[in-house]
């Protein structure tokens, strides 16, 4: 008893003379003077994005319109291809979201818990397929099965504008640009999705049940309620990545650059600054290959904010749910 | 009864009020729902099914044709038609992710080690939030970044292996930081203070107990960082381009790499158009396959690499 005390006694005494001088080596300082410079060069890095695009951007803003192609300058050029980015990717998360919630509630809540796992495991394995098989394989085997879901739709549904038709033969079309993005971020969605679910406190979960509530009752009572914002942070990061897509797009889209249409199912429709990118780039020169780094640095711009969104809204639920 | 535990759990209220009139038909109607509900659920998970079974199934039935001898023994030099092979892309695919790896490994480790062991206040703040963010880059997008970096100091129209590197470092150096930070966090304060009660310095904590303890984790994590970014296309495309021929200098033309190759000879088959269709089928299978063997080799480290932790 005596002993433990003198020592805490000889702790607090020591403490106050080792804070002020703690001995740094020069190999502490080393080590730790690189990896900081590590941490700050990542932030260059996102810096030097924004700013070498800019940089390279700026001829084609600089340069009399109709030098640049399509003749009537950068705005005219970009627009039509920031339209048909957005519409691809708000249709892509319109088909990822129901699905990816039913997923994760399917691992969560109904699955069999040893089975589970594995089958998050599955739908992992959809995110590590490349964005170019995505491409093929939309291209080769969903395509041509859409293309009678077409023609019904534009046949029977071709009041409204998004299948007024005529309809692809080919199923080239934005819809399968959608159900294929959709399928791409679907695992990005349900991993976040799935994630929060398992957080539910389960005396939430377990006072519904005993209050007689079916399992339903009991989701959406105290599982969707506790994870809506990472279901919405979760679909906002789905929704950068659908952005951003590429070579599934190129592959996929039969594209009329500089169209604005809401058809869906016809084979004019307008193009996403990804996939045109990739088209043109390889063959572009002089003042085209800047206008395409201008459209590059919109798209940078737009997902930038699309991410920082969700990001925001994913930490806000991390610290909250830390915090209780 | 129900009121007892209303406090306790707020969603106990809403259920209790739903339940306060509970009849037989309207029971009948909740279990109804329930089923319903039940099975959209399953159906979601089995329609979530059909694009993987049936993408890697068409990705077989229609690679498996040209997965012979020739295609991993020839480049595509004097080739048209018949014949040809992916020996000069699988070559330019390993030499850029190598360089790649070269680049990210090191930056995003002690990145994650600065994050987990050194940082403080705004810019550990700042650093994680920007990782974060940095992972939704699209990868046009870093493609073009590394374009007009080296554009500004070769000239315009520069394709070369090293660009392609860089590109894919912009989308691999936030992976490996997220998941050596996870792995980081995960090895007990406990190791730490023994090691500084040794009088051992940080630095030599670090590297002789902390990293050690975690290669597992790193190993898994480096290896998936790695199947993440080899089958990226779109930056390629616009920094390295395709050859015909075999270049294995990264620092001099364009090289062929796996996913670029599968690319063109889809797109551009030329005529007859079938042979080069099949040996882009046979190249995304093969890039499939690299895929999923990373990820089971990440998977095998995990589980054979673990440290014992006696629990």
């Amino acid at each position: 008893m005596t002993t433990q005390h003198s020592q805490a006694a000889r702790d607090v005494d020591r403490r106050p003379g080792l804070s002020p001088a703690p001995v740094r080596r020069l190999g502490d300082r080393l080590f730790a003077g690189t990896s900081r410079s590590a941490g700050v060069l990542i932030l260059a890095i996102l810096a030097g994005v924004a700013a070498f695009l800019v940089v390279q951007a700026l001829p084609a803003l600089t340069a009399p319109r109709s030098e640049v192609p399509g003749g009537h300058g950068v705005a005219a050029y970009v627009g039509p291809l920031l339209f048909g980015t957005v519409l691809a990717a708000l249709l892509a998360l319109l088909i990822a979201t129901p699905l990816a919630v039913g997923v994760a509630l399917f691992i969560t809540q109904y699955a069999p818990r040893r089975l589970a796992q594995g089958l998050g495991y599955l739908v992992d394995l959809l995110a590590a397929i490349p964005s170019i098989v995505y491409g093929f394989w939309g291209i080769a085997w969903l395509a041509p099965r859409l293309t009678p879901l077409y023609g019904w739709l534009a046949d029977h549904l071709g009041f409204l504008p998004f299948f007024s038709g005529p309809a692809s033969v080919t199923g080239k079309t934005m819809f399968t640009v959608g159900i294929v993005l959709g399928v791409m971020i679907l695992p990005i969605v349900s991993a976040l999705t799935r994630e929060v679910f398992l957080q539910v406190p389960s005396l939430h979960r377990e006072a519904a049940l005993a209050l007689g509530a079916t399992r339903w009752e009991m989701i959406r009572l105290a599982v969707l309620p506790y994870g809506r914002s990472g279901i919405i942070g979760g679909a906002m990061l789905g929704l950068g990545r659908a952005l951003g897509e590429t070579l599934a797009v190129a592959i996929v889209l039969s594209a009329s650059p500089g169209l604005v249409s809401f058809n869906l199912v016809s084979s004019n429709n307008p193009s996403t600054i990804a996939s045109n990118i990739a088209l043109q780039f390889p063959d572009s020169t002089g003042i085209g290959v800047n206008t395409l780094i201008a459209s590059g640095l919109a798209l940078f711009v737009l997902t930038f904010v699309v991410n920082v969104l969700a990001r925001g809204i994913v930490n806000r639920r991390a610290e909250f749910s830390g915090g209780s | 009864m129900s009121q007892n535990s209303a406090p306790q759990a707020p969603a106990g209220a809403s259920v209790a009020t739903s339940l306060a009139g509970a009849g037989l038909r309207s029971r009948r109607r909740r279990k109804a729902t329930d089923r319903l509900m039940t099975f959209l659920v399953y159906g979601a998970f089995a329609v979530t099914l059909i694009p993987l079974l049936s993408l890697v199934f068409e990705v077989v039935r229609r690679g498996i044709a040209r997965l012979d001898g020739e295609f991993f023994n020839s480049s595509m030099v004097g080739i048209v038609g018949k014949g040809g092979g992916v020996y000069h892309a699988i070559f330019g695919t390993l030499i850029i992710t190598g360089l790649t790896v070269v680049i990210s490994v090191p930056i995003g480790l002690l990145t994650a080690i600065y994050l987990v062991e050194y940082g403080t206040g705004r810019l550990k703040k700042a650093i994680t939030f920007l990782v974060d963010v940095m992972t939704g880059i699209p990868s046009i997008v870093a493609g073009l970044f590394a374009y007009a970096l080296f554009a500004i100091f070769f000239g315009p129209g520069i394709r070369l292996g090293i660009i392609g590197s860089v590109a894919l470092s912009v989308l691999m150096i936030p992976v490996v930081v997220r998941s050596a930070e996870e792995v980081l966090k995960l090895v007990p304060t406990e190791l730490r203070e023994a090691s500084y009660a040794l009088g051992v310095p940080k630095w030599r904590t670090i590297v002789k107990v902390i990293l050690p303890t975690a290669i597992a984790g790193l190993g898994t994590g480096v290896t998936l960082a790695i199947a993440r970014i080899i089958g990226e296309t779109a930056p390629l495309l616009v920094t390295v381009g395709i050859t015909n021929a075999t270049n294995l200098d990264p620092v001099n033309g364009r090289m062929a790499t796996l996913p670029v190759f599968a690319y063109y000879q889809l797109t551009q088959p030329g005529v007859p158009p079938e042979f080069a269709i099949d040996r882009a089928w046979t190249a995304a299978l093969v890039l499939i396959m690299l895929v999923m063997g990373l990820n089971l080799v990440a998977r095998l480290i995990s589980r054979f690499f673990a440290p014992k932790t006696g629990r």
